[in-house]
């Protein structure tokens, strides 16, 4: 079934209550959009024959995989160098006032890290069991070498204009990459990179997280018509995009990092407060890595449930987060491709899996006597405590430790849903103008019809709609990735000069 | 002995005092002055992607608006009046660069002005006036 080949929209379509009066309009145009694009979602969110496990998951580890054997465990190798780099020990001091490491990890984690962490997870662990967390883990850490690559080479081909901006990411890599080596067929890449990545901003990164903001506002308040909440973001993100409102920006920059510390603060109290429970919490995601613990699906179940999720919260081979980094302020690429690599750390390793903890650890999966899961009645997913899923599921497991955060945890999802957007609407913009130029007037008409994606998202059940974006946000990764493949011998070259020179002290810390 | 005298400047009405002070000095003692504009600034500050874009382009603006707006008042008045001085404009910690550059020029004194903020906007906020006693490698001087 296409709803499980993409776990966040079929809780999206689980979560949606709509507004009566739309309902005509909305299966209309549900209608319209499923005809004309069922097809393309059904390539990308298709499975291996005879398997229910989707080809574009694998393309995304395999990638990974082959990256991290390419680059020896580069992950592993230079986590310390990366920490090191994002502290600014190498940063010449002259250089301040220019975009740090930090700045530009931080920007490009606030595209990733959102709904994917919160409610994509607790799909994950109820349909594959406590096990899909170990398979997420490794996924993630795997996920790393991609992003390592990516953003290096976002970094090295970017486009410097002579006003001082820095435009990069894919489209440049993949147009001068191919050109450097020869090759031809790298300008049609880039071209379909920016249509995946046009389809995806307005999608995945833009209505997706507009409905999901609105379902959360509505959990609280009460029901009422989508739209309100659509203008109200529209109007905000308006205000951002357009209208240069930097203060906004500026608040909920300092917001959404202190809401993912508080985050992971609060899971690791939870943790804590159920202390006795750890290692018995870690027994059952090791033994169902592997047995599946009686999850519809068994051990398969559990791995394809852990990869997915974690290829579709950091986004590693997706090419989008070379778009972010590629500002940053260095004379060596490479380091962006060290401090990128912290970024799936961070979203998947870190963020994703104190959910998948919280929610084991706090009980909300509920097993037979034989020490089984039980199902439910669908048999699709695992039975919960309050018959909860998605984002309904983690709120339910932090609730039950701290009855007042899943208010906490509402503000902290419409937060990063907005962040989420103004991220997306970047990556968007820098995809059109690579295709129809630079010029106010072409931006100003992107901009324009991203905020009026905003009230639709926020307005209607779109499912096929999102399921579409979703397909252009993984289609932007197999042309990314076939990219990265053709490319990652100049990564090697960078990496292999680098390290000699940072071996010889010719490259050393300042002060 | 012509020593640097470092002058922690922003335009305000009390870092002017504070360069008045310092410039009677440096005058009596043959010694020279150092302007150091210091635009405030983290690099563990959080910026949208645009931002980060346009970074390079503002600091390139910011750095020659804050360069135009201080030789083209207090440097000029300096010189005209026969009093040496250089001017240091840079990205950073106020205190954290006031001491630095104390240090690279040799000064032999910080002199700063302070903003009379209330004790317990000090004690949440911290002031320049405080982290500099703690940390200036040179004899500091705070002009009320």
């Amino acid at each position: 079934m296409t709803r499980y080949a993409f776990p966040a929209a079929a809780v999206g379509a689980a979560m949606l209550a709509m507004p009566a009066h739309a309902q005509s309009v909305d299966e209309k145009v549900n209608q319209i959009f499923a005809n004309s694009t069922g097809w393309f979602v059904n390539l990308i969110f298709s499975n291996f024959p005879g398997t229910s496990f989707p080809w574009i998951v694998a393309w995304l580890v395999i990638g990974a995989t082959v990256f991290t054997l390419y680059f020896g465990f580069i992950q592993f190798r230079a986590i310390g160098h990366s920490i090191a780099l994002v502290k600014g020990d190498y940063s010449d001091p002259n250089d301040a006032g220019e975009v740090s490491h930090f700045q530009a990890l931080a920007t490009a984690l606030s595209g990733t890290v959102g709904l994917g962490n919160i409610a994509g997870v607790a799909v994950a662990v109820s349909i594959g069991g406590p096990g899909a967390t170990f398979w997420m883990i490794l996924a993630g850490l795997m996920g790393m070498a991609s992003k390592f690559t990516e953003c290096t080479l976002g970094v090295k081909y970017r486009n410097e204009y002579p006003d001082g901006r820095v435009s990069g990411g894919p489209m440049y890599y993949l147009t001068k990459g191919f050109a450097e080596r020869g090759l031809p067929g790298g300008r049609i890449l880039a071209v379909m990179f920016s249509i995946f990545c046009i389809l995806g901003a307005l999608g995945g990164g833009n209505m997706f997280q507009a409905n999901q903001a609105h379902q959360q506002i509505a959990g609280i308040v009460g029901a009422y018509p989508g739209w309100i909440t659509g203008v109200i973001f529209a109007g905000v993100v308006f205000a951002v995009i357009v209208g240069g409102l930097k203060s906004i920006a500026k608040v909920t920059e300092k917001i959404v990092p202190f809401m993912g510390i508080l985050y992971v603060g609060t899971a690791l109290i939870i943790i804590a407060m159920n202390a006795d429970q750890i290692g018995w919490a870690f027994g059952q995601i090791f033994e169902g890595a592997f047995t599946g613990l009686g999850v519809a699906g068994g051990m398969v179940g559990a791995l394809i449930q852990g990869f997915k999720r974690a290829a579709f919260s950091n986004e590693a081979g997706v090419g989008s987060a070379a778009i972010a980094h590629s500002a940053v302020r260095t004379k060596e690429p490479i380091t962006e491709g060290f401090v990128s690599l912290l970024e799936p750390f961070i979203d998947t390793v870190v963020i994703c899996t104190m959910t998948a903890l919280v929610i084991i650890i706090t009980g909300q999966l509920v097993a037979g006597p034989d020490g089984n899961y039980l199902l439910n009645e669908a048999g699709t997913a695992i039975q919960t405590v309050g018959g909860t899923s998605g984002v309904g599921l983690t709120s339910a497991a932090f609730g039950s430790a701290i009855s007042w955060f899943p208010y906490v945890l509402a503000i902290a999802v419409v937060l990063f849903a907005f962040s989420t957007m103004i991220s997306w609407s970047y990556y968007g913009l820098k995809a059109w103008t690579y295709l129809f130029g630079e010029g106010e007037t072409k931006e100003l008409v992107f901009k324009v019809i991203f905020c009026i994606f905003v009230v639709i998202g926020a307005a209607a059940n779109l499912g096929p709609v999102i399921d579409f974006s979703d397909a252009a946000i993984f289609a932007m990764a197999v042309v990314n990735i076939i990219g990265l493949y053709f490319l990652m011998p100049i990564v090697k070259r960078e990496l292999d000069g680098y390290l000699s020179r940072l071996k010889s002290g010719e490259i050393k810390k300042f002060e | 002995m012509s020593g640097k005298f470092v002058v922690g400047y922003d335009g305000s009405v009390s870092s002017r005092r504070a360069l008045e002070f310092a410039v009677e000095r440096a005058r009596a003692q043959g010694g020279t002055i150092v302007l150091a504009h210091v635009l405030e600034w983290s690099p563990y500050s959080f910026l949208t992607a645009s931002e980060l874009e346009e970074r390079h382009k503002r600091r390139r603006e910011e750095m020659e608006r804050a360069e135009k707006a201080i030789t083209s008042t207090v440097v000029t008045e300096l010189k005209d009046s026969g009093m040496p001085v250089e001017t240091v404009i840079r990205y950073g910690n106020t205190a954290d660069l006031l001491c630095r550059i104390a240090k690279e020029v040799n000064a032999v004194q910080i002199v700063i002005g302070r903003d009379g903020q209330s004790a317990i906007g000090a004690r949440v906020f911290g002031s320049v006036a405080g982290a500099l006693v703690q940390t200036a490698p040179v004899p500091c001087t705070i002009v009320p």
